[in-house]
């Protein structure tokens, strides 16, 4: 794991100015000038996929505890607040929401464990097991998806104090303003002695012993806060985005597509989550559009699927090579080259 | 290839045909938004169904200009079988003006589909798949599982294996493993399996293969060690040939597995060579290219160069064909619209109404020029599916041969099971039964 620097306290001053902005942008302006398609076929995955990479870097980025069992975990929020709006009506969605972060994190908590005896790729391995036995469990027992026979589970529609979110925009609000909240609740608790001892158990775990951090709890700590996290976008991605969820769609592939997110994006920044999710989900899809649009009255779709391919492919190793920090990295370093002279020292 | 050539050419033609059709007023047009996948473990069926499906549009718009004037349009998303690209794609193409119905091939991206397009009011065709219970019309207004739904394709796979054994009521005793899918596509028939053993006294066990299929021998070994009568193999794309090779294997002969209509193709048995000799699958849809109908698509579309297949050796293959029918069934229900609604673009609503009444019978599959490709069709408000006949098909080595008649499914102790299931659905969902055809749909 490189040594990385920890987030900037100029997220809380100069940047925070950035935050408003964006935050204002999402809310005031996107819900109205974008299509159906760009909020509910973009967007929305979107925010559900960076949720679950700002829950993998508090994991991997900040606490260095690296995992490809990302993709157990959203199956086991939405397949929790699947079962919960079925079997307990009386909780309304907010709650049952929160309960299944909470049913992620107390599974992330047991398959944390191992982090306290393995580390790096072996630890990588073992939380394959959490992949694999959720997974298997998930369709095993057909209880979990109240036995329908093909395994689907219909999301019901979403709705809070009575008033559903039936449009794409709505959806696309309900997404946005958990993403937001959770977001900055994370930022919260890294700036945190919590947020601190991640970093001090990532950056050399012998040290951070000695100097009193709780190796145990520190650890646990990441897995439940990281798992509670993606367990969220679990839920976000089943309900607000497919509105149908099959054990299948959570495979390893998808666990991969979220590391991969907090790599590319840069790891141990919130920002980087948000740009490496970008770059897996809605670029492809642009790509995808443009190459549609030009060429796709002579090549059929899977050439252009393939060529698409090559292109992300080849981007990414451009990317990594420019920048091995991520494209965040190389973000702030194009924005300080246009600020010079307000560079930090 | 001259891959660049025809790049650098199409880049410019690409260009200029885009700016015009932007610019010119849309004639009447019928679009079909294809969730196709051409990339992926699936690309086998992917490329041959939806190769098929654009052949028989092709070759309506060339022979006949289009549908009674209106022309026939589509475009490509690809989905790689994926419900998120799947719906993904649906929501890129949702807002196209006329679009006639919806054929994603998928189990996944359909069921993923159901509550988008009944709320959009337009057709959402699965053919020979797709939920079962949405084979009730009054439940489902806007699904459509064409020919073959998977309990009647059960029903069908265990009438077969009855008549091999010399009567249903030899059944009684035997052994039936069912090999299927890890998908929701393969998980489908489980309680429909169970019930028939339960009704006819045949045991049967039922083993999951996880997707895409390509490692089997911890199943095949169960099945050595269960030593059934008959495998029944509900397989997709590479899982097929090797479970045929794997079959080989461990010994279990090959025309004691059958293959359910979705492991009854070509691109299924040519790679497990030898292993698939003897192998019998069922079949809504002949393969050859025999038909007059795939005679006029070699001659027009193929000999316009407008083909899809880029390997020729595929026209008239299982899915090549399935396309086909598809092909014919969608024109035919968008006919048998225009006849009530007027020859112009027609709503979505308004070709629901035309599959609706979607009924071809042996005389008219003739001159559509099927006759022997499929049997017929005969869909109705309230029973989607149509009726389709099914046949079996053993593979000798080289070509499918049909080994049965037309044979027709149980269908009326299949009915009781499906408005069991969509009762359920439909209150689930707080949706009004339907009382009769004429009735608007109301959502």
């Amino acid at each position: 794991m490189p040594v990385l620097t920890p987030a900037k306290s100029s997220w809380f001053s100069g940047e925070t100015l950035w935050i408003v902005l964006v935050i204002v942008a999402a809310y005031g302006i996107v819900p109205l000038a974008g299509s159906d398609y760009l909020l509910d076929a973009v967007l929305t995955p979107f925010l559900a996929l960076s949720l679950a990479a700002v829950g993998l870097n508090v994991l991997t980025g900040y606490a260095g505890q690296v995992s490809l069992g990302s993709a157990a975990f959203l199956a086991v929020g939405a397949y929790a607040a699947y079962n919960l709006h079925l079997r307990v009506p009386a909780l309304p969605l907010l709650i049952d929401l929160v309960l299944a972060g909470g049913v992620a994190a107390a599974i992330g908590i047991v398959f944390g464990l191992p982090s306290l005896r393995l580390r790096g790729f072996y630890l990588a391995v073992s939380t394959l097991a959490a992949q694999f036995f959720v997974q298997w469990a998930l369709t095993k027992f057909s209880w979990f998806s109240n036995d329908n026979p093909s395994g689907v589970i219909d999301a019901p529609v979403l709705s809070i104090a009575g008033s559903a979110f039936t449009s794409a925009a709505e959806r696309y609000v309900f997404s946005l303003t958990i993403v937001v909240v959770l977001t900055l609740l994370t930022l919260r608790l890294l700036r945190s002695q919590s947020g601190r001892n991640f970093i001090a158990v990532r950056d050399h775990e012998i040290a951070a012993k000695v100097i009193g951090v709780p190796l145990l709890r520190t650890k646990l700590l990441a897995f439940a806060i990281s798992s509670f996290l993606i367990g969220v976008a679990g839920v976000l991605w089943a309900f607000a985005y497919l509105r149908t969820v099959e054990p299948a769609g959570f495979n390893l592939d998808r666990s991969f597509q979220i590391l991969f997110i907090i790599i590319i994006g840069g790891l141990a920044s919130l920002r980087g989550s948000f740009i490496g999710a970008a770059f897996i989900v809605v670029f492809p899809l642009l790509l995808s559009r443009v190459g549609a649009a030009l060429l796709g009255s002579v090549f059929d779709s899977g050439v252009l699927e393939m060529s698409q391919r090559i292109v992300i492919g080849a981007l990414i190793i451009v990317f990594l090579i420019a920048e091995p920090r991520g494209l965040i990295a190389l973000w702030d370093r194009a924005f300080a080259a246009v600020r010079p002279a307000k560079r930090p020292a | 290839m001259n891959m660049m050539r025809r790049l650098k050419v199409t880049m410019a033609a690409a260009l200029a045909v885009g700016l015009a059709n932007t610019f010119t007023a849309h004639a009447d047009e019928q679009f079909f938004p294809l969730q196709s996948y051409r990339v992926g473990p699936y690309a086998a069926g992917g490329t041959g169904f939806f190769g098929g499906f654009i052949d028989y549009l092709n070759l309506i718009n060339i022979r006949d200009g289009g549908v009674n004037g209106v022309k026939l349009t589509w475009d490509e998303g690809e989905t790689q079988y994926e419900v998120e690209r799947g719906v993904e794609v649906y929501e890129r193409l949702k807002s196209r003006p006329g679009i006639a119905a919806w054929n994603p091939l998928s189990v996944g991206i359909a069921y993923a589909m159901i509550d988008r397009i009944t709320k959009d009011k337009v057709p959402l065709i699965t053919i020979n798949h797709g939920r079962t219970d949405s084979t009730d019309g009054r439940v489902f207004p806007y699904v459509f599982p064409l020919l073959l739904n998977p309990y009647s394709e059960t029903s069908g796979i265990v009438n077969y294996i009855a008549s091999k054994e010399g009567g249903a009521d030899k059944l009684k005793g035997k052994k039936i493993v069912v090999l299927y899918h890890g998908s929701p596509y393969g998980k489908e028939t489980i309680p429909i399996y169970k019930r028939l053993a339960d009704k006819y006294g045949f045991e049967v066990e039922q083993i999951e293969v996880p997707h895409p299929g390509n490692e089997q021998q911890s199943q095949w070994l169960s099945i050595r060690r269960a030593k059934p009568d008959y495998v029944v193999l509900r397989g997709w794309g590479v899982m097929n040939p090797v479970a045929l090779k794997t079959a080989q294997k461990v010994g279990f002969p090959a025309d004691h597995i059958i293959g359910n209509v979705w492991s009854n193709s070509e691109e299924d048995v040519i790679p497990a060579g030898d292993a698939a000799k003897g192998y019998i699958a069922i079949t809504t849809q002949a393969s050859g290219a025999d038909y007059s109908v795939l005679q006029e698509v070699i001659k027009t579309v193929y000999g316009a160069n407008k083909g899809n297949l880029d390997d020729k050796k595929r026209i008239g293959s299982v899915y090549h064909n399935l396309g086909i029918v598809n092909g014919i069934l969608n024109v035919e229900a968008v006919r048998i619209a225009q006849a009530k609604f007027g020859k112009r673009t027609l709503t979505g609503d308004e070709v629901r109404w035309g599959f609706e009444h979607l009924q071809l019978d042996p005389a008219r599959v003739e001159a559509l020029g099927a006759k022997g490709l499929f049997h017929s069709i005969n869909v109705t408000w309230d029973n989607h599916e149509g009726d389709g006949r099914v046949t079996f098909q053993q593979w000798d080595g080289s070509k499918w041969k049909v080994v049965s008649d037309w044979i027709a499914p149980d269908w009326a102790s299949l009915r009781p099971i499906i408005e069991k299931s969509s009762a359920a659905y439909a209150k689930e969902h707080n949706i009004k039964i339907r009382t009769s055809g004429d009735e608007p749909v109301s959502q």
